[in-house]
């Protein structure tokens, strides 16, 4: 079947199966950032923004998005260069796998609360599993990206 | 230009966070042949009857693969230099089915779809087994998990596969018994630690393909490109000239990758269907068919007089290897070799023991490689006898640890499987440490305790730990440098990075003996074809073993490039400065620019190529002190860790934010495995916690703060003085932490997890006795 909807600003009409998630389908679609991590909605690797809400893609059908606007880092490029930036800084980057759909939801918590505290970010983030930094890095460098660039 | 020891972004971070395809499954190549395999519902049986006649009729079911499909060749996955320390116990697929989770079958199919079908389809018919669920019955236990023929250990390594016995050892320095006989206070205690899983976020992956050459390409998830080539080639009979492996981004390893995982498969499917074939693991699949730790139990004795000399140390260690002996004796011998030094002033020192075979998910290689295990039970037992002195926990490992220019028989005596290797301490900072953490962590103000409010109670523990660097004598890294025209260079290794960042502090050391900057320096790791040999990413090897091959190849470069420069200005090279950009004698200059324009395309025109191999003569260890400040709530048991304090001796930092970003990293796993995660078995031999969602780790909320920091310290044998630091951060907080806990409320675990249950059942034994 035939669904439509924008992907990073561009209208697209996709074929996809019936009850297929939208991870496989941005992946089908060689949108590569987004990545699989687990089979019980809990890694975050997967989240992409739907309507700039962060979304576990694999856990949400490709045609309840239909419609809508979705996010992948591939459509914030500015935002990513300035992120990694600080994370670079900062050494938060190590094998990288979680980092798309972290950038993703920075960037959804930036809209949501433009001055958010260490307090809020660790909350914000909580689905975003990472198991390479142990967290303190990563909150470090996105607090200084936000506060810097509100 | 200064980059050594600077605070450069790793160079693969940015393009990492905007999702350039870089990782195993973004390379598969379009129309890839699906490959999944069947797995066990049983954690022992015999296959009697297996027909796949259904599933093959299914339109778009290529291939179904069993046991009578492969040559029966045993060998080991544990992705180690040959010949490995762990017993050859596996095959491809075998008639006997060991755990929940094992082989049975593999399916090649169109679509994922499809291949759940298939697996549906495949009617098997077991014998059911008596499965071995507890490792301290498995010894002698009437039912046998590898009773089959064709098995072997490549060395002697203790194996003793109709007892239950995967490996075993034993060492002794001095006479123990009579050591402890003599000594004034002797305190016992047995320890556990438990089953932790890696959890790394990407997934086990790999895909396969035939070149134009017809030669078998894989592109894999792995720490060990080579040993996956090598290890291929000898299961399945491809001559190691036809296979290329070829190790991508990956999304984590931490020992995990270090073994083979579906490289076997997806090889053999493509080499019959001559199609592209793609396989990625599902998380319950790396849970219950890939590795966990090596559960442990450890029967501890010291023995020390009541100033506080510890003269005698006694360990027996039974280890649970699971299924299959990956790892098996290695690991548990650095739960002796690089824990028992620390204390080397003993008299006498014993550790021996069994490593044992069970109906378990096989255990391997993970971050620490049983000196997390090791640690926890010495620096617990250091502090409950401490307490049993009434000494002071600081002033007692001030005076018994191992010190600068020291040494411990240990070392020659205790290698990997092996002989060791004898080694002074050049670098040990381990005093400054110490003496660090206590400041950071205020301990004189705090320690044992400090004010209570309702039911919590604050307290502050430490342990000390040291690991190594690379495995001397065995493990060598290479590197290859290439001067391109307009003056830049590539870097070719063949280590392996697996997110730690060594592609990036590779560089750094490439950039510092070159004097260029970053961005000259081009880097290209772990391909089998295109990079020189290195064995991996493991045993913290890279930086020190991989980081001398670089420096040697640098130092190369320089010295060709100088002479080089001689030439143009028929000048001796002694007459040559160079700054990385300039080559000048006298008034005469020439830039790296021009001279290598020069040699490509106009005069004296030659590649320059240069390379450097290294093999460690020892291992240096890195050490460090890990305190910890922690809230013990007496009603729920709950521990809430407010800072966790690292000083760490890893000689030169090569990239400090790197450095800290590995210590980090480390600490955090460390206090996953301390307080939370634990992959437990049904009665049935089941994983019970199969998914992120039932295992348990550390999220964003469990720690307060890390406060983390470097001894200024410098190994001479390292490159620019730095030792490994990979894995060192993950040691001390099982040992930290209980220690904490004691000294806050009075009950020591000795059992990983320390979960709230177990803390509040002992407060609640402890009020009962008092
Ligand atoms: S893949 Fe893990 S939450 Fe979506
Ligand atoms: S950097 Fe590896 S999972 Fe976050």
């Amino acid at each position: 079947m035939k669904v439509t909807m924008t992907i990073n600003h561009r209208q697209r009409e996709l074929d996809v199966a019936p009850g297929e998630h939208l991870l496989d389908t941005l992946r089908n679609h060689h949108i590569l950032s987004v990545k699989r991590g687990c089979d019980s909605s809990s890694c975050g690797v997967c989240t992409v923004l739907v309507d700039m809400k962060p979304v576990l893609s694999c856990s949400v059908l490709t045609a309840r998005v239909a419609g809508k606007e979705i996010l992948t880092v591939e459509g914030i490029h500015d935002f990513v260069e300035t992120l990694a930036g600080y994370m670079g800084h900062e050494g938060a980057d190590q094998c990288g796998f979680c980092n798309p759909a972290l950038a993703l939801t920075v960037y959804a918590l930036k809209h949501e609360i433009p001055h958010p505290t260490l307090d809020d970010i660790r909350h914000y983030l909580l689905g975003n599993l990472c198991r390479c930094t142990g967290y303190q890095a990563q909150h470090i460098a996105i607090l200084k990206c936000l506060e810097e660039c509100a | 230009m200064k980059t050594v020891n600077t605070k450069i972004p790793s160079i693969d971070g940015n393009g990492l966070m905007h999702g350039r395809p870089a990782f195993t499954d973004d390379l598969t190549e379009p129309n890839s042949l699906v490959v999944k395999l069947l797995r066990s519902p049983h954690p022992h049986a015999r296959i009697k009857r297996i027909d796949a006649t259904k599933a093959l009729a299914l339109d778009g079911v290529e291939l179904v693969l069993t046991h009578n499909d492969f040559p029966r060749n045993s060998f080991t996955r544990a992705g180690q230099g040959y010949p490995e320390p762990s017993p050859h116990d596996k095959f491809v697929l075998d008639e006997y089915v060991r755990h929940v989770g094992d082989e049975v079958a593999c399916v090649a199919a169109e679509t994922v779809e499809l291949c759940d079908k298939a697996l549906e389809l495949i009617d098997v018919e077991y014998e059911l087994l008596d499965p071995v669920l507890d490792f301290e019955q498995a010894i002698d236990n009437p039912s046998i998990l590898h009773p089959e023929d064709g098995i072997c250990e490549m060395f002697p390594i203790g194996f003793e596969p109709k007892r239950n016995i995967a490996a075993s050892y034993h060492m002794e320095v001095g006479d123990v018994e009579a050591e402890l006989a003599k000594c004034e206070v002797v305190v016992e205690e047995s320890f556990y630690t438990q089953a932790q899983a890696h959890a790394m976020m990407e997934p086990h992956a790999v895909n396969a393909r035939l070149d134009f050459q017809g030669r078998l390409v894989l592109i894999s998830s792995t720490q060990t490109p080579v040993h996956v080539r090598r290890i291929l080639s000898q299961t399945l009979e491809i001559p190691l000239s036809r296979i290329r492996v070829i190790k991508p981004r990956v999304g984590g390893g931490f020992g995990g990758k270090q073994a083979l995982h579906g490289e076997m498969f997806v090889s053999a499917v493509t080499m019959r269907t001559k199609r592209p074939s793609r396989m990625v693991y599902s998380r319950k699949e790396v849970f219950e068919s890939t590795y966990s730790r090596h559960p442990m139990r450890f029967d501890m004795r010291l023995g020390a007089d009541k100033d506080g000399t510890l003269r005698a140390i006694d360990c027996y260690v039974l280890s649970d290897t699971g299924a299959y002996g990956e790892h098996a004796l290695t690991v548990f011998m650095v739960a002796g070799s690089k824990v028992l030094p620390l204390y080397n002033k003993v008299n006498s020192v014993r550790f021996h023991g069994h490593v044992t075979y069970t109906n378990h998910t096989p255990a391997g290689a993970f971050r620490g490689y049983g000196a997390i295990q090791g640690n926890f039970a010495l620096e617990s037992a250091i502090d409950k006898l401490v307490h049993t002195l009434g000494l002071d926990p600081i002033a007692f490992r001030q005076k018994n640890m191992m010190k600068e220019g020291e040494t411990s028989p240990i070392f020659a005596i205790m290698g990997e499987g092996t002989e060791g290797t004898a080694m002074t301490m050049d670098s040990c900072k381990l005093e400054y440490c110490v003496n660090r953490g206590i400041e950071l962590i205020d301990w004189k103000k705090r320690y044992p305790t400090k004010t209570s409010k309702d039911s919590i109670r604050r307290g502050v523990g430490m342990a000390i730990a040291m690991q190594g660097s690379g495995i001397p004598y065995i493990d060598m890294g290479a590197a290859t440098l290439k001067l391109n025209d307009d003056g830049f260079y590539n870097l070719m290794v063949g280590a392996t990075d697996i997110g730690q960042g060594s592609d990036t502090i590779l560089a750094q050391i490439a950039a510092e003996v070159l004097e260029c900057g970053m961005d000259d320096i081009v880097v290209y790791s772990s391909d089998s074809d295109l990079t020189p040999f290195d064995t991996g990413a493991y045993a913290s090897s890279t930086t020190y073993v991989s980081g001398n091959a670089v420096y040697r190849a640098a130092q190369e470069m320089r010295a060709m490039i100088i002479r080089e420069a001689a030439q143009v200005f028929q000048v001796d090279p002694d007459a040559i400065s160079f700054d990385g950009k300039t080559f000048a004698s006298g008034a005469k200059t020439i830039t790296i620019n021009e001279l290598s324009n020069r040699l490509y395309y106009n005069e004296d025109q030659k590649q320059l190529v240069a390379t450097g191999s290294y093999v460690g003569h020892k291992s240096p260890p890195p050490f460090m002190a890990g305190l910890v400040d922690l809230d013990v709530d007496v009603e729920t048991g709950k521990v809430h860790i407010h800072n966790y304090v690292s000083v760490v001796d890893c000689g030169t930092t090569i990239n400090p934010k790197l450095a800290q970003g590995q210590v980090e990293g480390a600490i955090v796993q460390g206090i996953g495995m301390t307080l939370y995660e634990d992959a437990r078995y049904s009665k049935r031999g089941r994983l019970i916690e199969n998914s992120l969602m039932d295992y348990l780790m550390p999220t964003r909320l469990s720690v307060d703060k890390l406060t983390t920091e470097f001894a200024d310290s410098y190994e001479d044998s390292g490159p620019f003085g730095a030792k490994s630091v990979g894995e060192i951060g993950i040691d001390t907080p099982p040992a930290a932490i209980a220690n904490a806990i004691y000294n806050a409320v009075g009950v020591r675990i000795t059992s990983l997890p320390i979960t709230a249950e177990k803390i509040r059942t002992a407060l609640r034994e402890k009020g009962q006795q008092s």
